[in-house]
């Protein structure tokens, strides 16, 4: 099969799948080498990664996913068939500490957060942002709690190693923790070339915002309801 | 503890008392590790107070880190040698509220960070695997209107019509019996397509009363009507076991 083929047909693979396709099920389907489905896949993220396109070849949750560009996100949002995922501020904190602390259980989190978070907690396992990844092997064997693929899917990231370091405080000269955190467990560093971001443009105005006063917060106030119990 | 009234607290401003104490630090401008604890302490206590005049009840996560402040505050308060043996001397009894403080901090804001990402539906869209792959038999059952319906009644009328023969004579059909023939077709082979079920000699009221046969069957829910594509056959599937009796209503036709 020619390169020129094995692009095609994983381009309406992904077109087709909707979700996520992992390279393993590209590579399965198309029945051509590695080496070729991934070089197919390089040249269709550099074909719709152009400047006039509204898709982009993303890599999500462990596979490739074709998602429109984020500068046309209100047009989209216009055709008002999709609905964001709404989080109150507390199951926004508790997914946080889920996501970089995980396998977590709900006392370990309790302790970072300084409150109660069954309810939150529930919340997030019935929208399957997190999931139940075990027991813990201590008295009472309580339950370890993980991020889902559907947090990866709703966050843009490939995977937990995606994720951005844990912020660093504001003051470090005056803060002899951050650096001696021995739970500071940071995942790796995001690959500046990382192709979900969705354009250099739009990662550098993300980046620059101070995230405690922006818009983007406004969203989650604004419709934070009923997490807490 | 969800249940309890005490933990009804949502604060619009604050998460929580660490939230809160952070509020304060920051309000106080005063460095994480050096936080004065006597002050700090009196403002908490404030503004647990404001709760109360508000009329708020006070989650208990409040008030157990009121009781916490108190203690660190009657600690600082103590000569250095006169302090618990357990606690190492010359350790700062703040240390541990002030790493908890940061801890939570630093979470807070990889929350808001997380905020900032491209957020699938919001700033990101795909399609989704039920637009990718509909199912069609549940939809088609749906779809499938009136309109349909007597199209189909017409193709077979308008069909037997011409092979009608010309003598007269009094019909007796009974809607009872063409309902028990039309379960009885449809039990026997699951899925009958509509046209099927009327004679290609059939008289006009046989038509009709098979018709309204299969309609009262469709409504007691024995059978499904179901379109596989547009313009497509109606067929006639049984919606229950083959052993499922004939409800009352249709036994007293």
């Amino acid at each position: 099969m020619t390169l020129d083929r094995v692009k095609a047909v994983a381009e309406s693979l992904l077109f087709a799948a909707g979700e996520p396709l992992p390279m393993r099920r590209l590579i399965d389907v198309i029945g051509a080498p590695k080496a070729d489905v991934k070089r197919a896949l390089g040249a269709l993220q550099a074909e719709y990664g152009g400047v006039h396109r509204g898709v982009r070849l993303m890599q999500v949750a462990g596979g490739y996913q074709f998602r429109t560009v984020t500068a046309h996100a209100d047009y989209v949002k216009a055709l008002g068939r999709n609905k964001p995922v709404r989080l109150s501020r507390a199951a926004l904190e508790t997914l946080a500490i889920v996501a970089y602390r995980q396998p977590i259980t709900k006392v370990e989190i309790e302790a970072v957060r300084g409150v109660d978070v069954d309810g939150v907690l529930q919340s997030l396992l019935s929208r399957k942002l997190i999931q139940v990844l075990g027991r813990k092997d201590v008295p009472g064997r309580p339950w370890l709690y993980g991020t889902s693929r559907q947090f990866l899917e709703i966050f843009s990231l490939r995977n937990i190693a995606d994720l951005p370091p844990l912020p660093e405080i504001q003051e470090p000269s005056v803060n002899p923790y951050a650096e001696t955190d021995p739970q500071a467990g940071q995942p790796a560093p995001t690959d500046p070339e990382d192709p979900e971001s969705g354009g250099s443009d739009v990662a550098a105005r993300r980046g620059d915002t101070d995230p405690g006063g922006t818009g983007a917060l406004e969203w989650t106030n604004g419709h934070a309801t009923g997490d807490q119990g | 503890m969800d249940a309890s009234p005490s933990y009804r607290v949502r604060l619009d401003v604050f998460e929580g008392p660490l939230d809160l104490l952070l509020h304060l630090v920051k309000k106080n401008e005063v460095e994480l590790p050096d936080i004065p604890i006597a002050e700090i302490t009196d403002q908490y206590l404030a503004y647990l107070d404001l709760l109360r005049q508000l009329d708020l009840d006070v989650a208990g996560e409040y008030l157990v880190m009121a009781a916490t402040l108190l203690h660190l505050k009657s600690r600082l308060l103590l000569p250095a040698e006169e302090t618990p043996e357990e606690e190492e001397q010359g350790e700062d009894p703040r240390e541990d509220l002030a790493r908890q403080l940061l801890e939570y901090q630093r979470f807070k804001e990889a929350a808001d960070r997380l905020l900032c990402r491209d957020l699938l539906d919001r700033d990101v869209f795909t399609r989704t695997p039920e637009e990718a792959a509909p199912g069609p038999r549940e939809d088609a059952a749906y779809n499938l209107t009136l309109g349909d319906l007597l199209d189909a009644l017409h193709d077979v009328v308008t069909r037997t019509q011409s092979a009608q023969a010309q003598h007269i004579e009094l019909e007796q059909i009974s809607l009872r019996d063409r309902v028990y023939a039309v379960l009885n077709a449809v039990r026997a082979r699951g899925v009958v397509r509509l046209d099927q079920l009327f004679a290609h000699d059939a008289s006009r009221l046989e038509v009709i009363v098979t018709l309204l046969a299969v309609l009262e069957l469709a409504k007691t829910r024995m059978v499904r009507l179901e379109q596989e594509a547009r313009f497509g056959p109606i067929v006639a599937r049984l919606a229950v076991s083959p052993q499922e009796p004939m409800p009352q209503a249709l036994e007293h036709l």
